[in-house]
């Protein structure tokens, strides 16, 4: 049992996780392609025009995910900052450090796109409605962490620091979620929310699943490959590093 | 196939001014961000190139 | 514990004591905050009773985040918090004992002062009593959750700014619990679930935030 436990230690080597994150992004790749073509596939040639909202709907197909996947990948983020914290394993940090960037995207893309849908069904850019209130309170929480990151010099205590920021945000984002639901509600009740999604065909619903699959696959793809860069930033006076194939390949 | 032709696909029903923006800025930001993972992926190498060539000429 | 905090407390007191500028001026900041609402929206009497609940919150919230960098920074500075972390007294309780004295310095003047800033927003007694409840059981808070993000920034490059930043959307909660309350009290909804609320968010933000806040010194002076 130790033995297997040991085992899997060996993985949380940026010496050891480096040429494997290598390999295992090409996969998530093609992955991130295929969910995405055919969750675009279903969402823009097969599921039907809305009754209501006609053609514009079809913006939920990109705007539904990229929500999912900016909370998802919040907790995520937070979840390994955490391990990094409390086992002190630095590959946990640097996956946090990784995923930090994409997250803040899809926050800015959920806005984005919440902005697109609003405007043609609501008539203005902005709506203070809950779900996009909350998201751009997320963005913020994701530029925090960044920002807590960059500012502080030593990596390690970097690290920590923004691990229980990213913790104290994990427990405060259902509070927050909830207080801006309780604002909402008493200042313009139900009738505007972009959460009351037009009443959903199975082909609608087959298109955001498939769409929010392709967005996680992305995810993995963009966050290992960031994680690659920041293993060699801050790995690279280690040995293994100065054995790294790619840098024999130097030009004499 | 629910559209019957290119210009009512790319029409979008009239809401095609909101559409492909959103659909737009996704792939546009998905290509900046790898650009940007990969160019700094790319100058953390050559940094690293750069020294392992002046360790050795010092050698 | 209990004689570690209040010890803690009536040190950082006595500091305050000595330099009372610095405690005036985050006062003087509160009312010139909520001076500007009006110079910048326009002085009609019946729009400023309907916001007049909301920038009073802002303005305290503002006002909260100007004291908090000094809860911790001159005690990093001269090594004192370092020794404090080494003490064999608790470090939570030593926290605990630095944000009472902040809240007693920054954040019950706010609500003493809230009367008078009703006054220049003609807010009724009721309301304005109300307001003065909301900010007694919310700055609190806002001290702690304060604390915890000064904590994290010790040492930090980028200061305030950076503190307001991470600050900022964990205080929103009490800022719409406690503006709401008294918004729902002037529509006629009542305030009780507001206030209770605001209550929870302190008695729960009390259990954690001193130890937090003493887990992220020890990571700063690392």
């Amino acid at each position: 049992m130790s033995g297997s436990v040991l085992h899997w230690f060996r993985f949380s080597s940026p010496a050891t996780f480096y040429p494997i994150a290598g390999r295992l992004i090409p996969v998530f790749w093609v992955l991130a392609a295929l969910f995405g073509a055919a969750g675009l596939w279903i969402g823009f040639f097969i599921a039907p025009t809305d009754a209501t909202q006609g053609e514009g709907y079809r913006i939920i197909f990109v705007h539904v995910p990229v929500s999912w996947m900016s909370m998802f990948l919040y907790l995520v983020m937070a979840i390994w900052a955490g391990i990094g914290l409390v086992l002190n394993t630095r590959l946990s940090s640097m996956m946090a450090q990784a995923l930090a960037p994409t997250g803040a995207l899809m926050a800015f893309l959920s806005l984005w796109t919440g902005a697109f849908w609003g405007k043609p069904m609501w008539g203005t850019w902005w709506v203070w409605d809950a779900r996009l209130t909350s998201e751009l309170i997320l963005l913020f929480l994701y530029l925090g962490f960044m920002a807590l990151q960059a500012s502080i010099d030593d990596p390690r205590r970097a690290d920590k620091a923004s691990a229980i920021l990213a913790l104290v945000g994990v427990v405060n984002l259902p509070i927050i979620y909830f207080s801006v639901i309780w604002w909402n509600t008493l200042h313009q009740g139900a009738s505007v929310s972009l959460t009351k999604a037009p009443s959903m065909a199975q082909t609608m619903l087959w298109g955001m699943l498939l769409m929010s699959l392709g967005y996680w696959m992305y995810s993995i793809a963009m966050a290992l490959t960031r994680l690659r860069a920041i293993i060699l930033e801050r790995e690279a006076h280690a040995d293994w590093v100065t054995r790294l194939p790619e840098l024999t390949k130097v030009p004499r | 196939m629910i559209w019957d032709s290119l210009e009512q696909f790319l029409a979008m029903g009239g809401y095609a001014v909101y559409v492909w923006p959103s659909i737009g800025a996704c792939f546009l930001m998905g290509f900046v961000e790898l650009l940007m993972v990969r160019r700094r992926h790319n100058r953390i190498l050559r940094r690293l190139m750069q020294e392992m060539v002046a360790n050795e000429g010092r050698e | 514990m209990i004689s570690v905090m209040i010890a803690s407390l009536h040190r950082d007191l006595l500091l305050v004591m000595r330099r009372k500028s610095e405690v005036l001026t985050a006062l003087f900041f509160f009312v010139i905050v909520t001076s500007l609402f009006p110079l910048g929206i326009g002085s009609d009497p019946g729009l400023l009773r309907k916001i007049a609940p909301g920038v009073i919150w802002v303005s305290a919230l503002l006002a909260t985040l100007l004291g908090l960098q000094r809860i911790l920074a001159s005690d990093y500075a001269d090594g004192t918090l370092e020794q404090m972390a080494l003490s064999p007294a608790p470090l939570s309780a030593i926290v605990a004992g630095k944000i009472l004295a902040h809240w007693l310095v920054c954040g019950l003047p706010l609500v003493v002062l809230a009367p008078v800033i009703g006054l220049q927003f003609d807010l009724g007694g009721s309301a304005v009593g109300l307001v003065m409840l909301t900010l007694l059981l919310g700055t609190p808070t806002l001290s702690m959750i304060g604390a915890v993000g000064a904590s994290l920034t010790l040492g930090a490059r980028g200061g305030g700014a950076l503190l307001s930043l991470l600050v900022l959307p964990l205080y929103i909660p009490v800022l719409i619990f406690g503006a709401g309350a008294v918004n729902a009290q002037i529509a006629g909804l009542g305030a009780e679930g507001h206030l209770s609320l605001l209550a929870a968010l302190l008695i729960f933000t009390a259990v954690f935030a001193p130890w937090v806040a003493a887990v992220s010194i020890r990571i700063s002076l690392e």
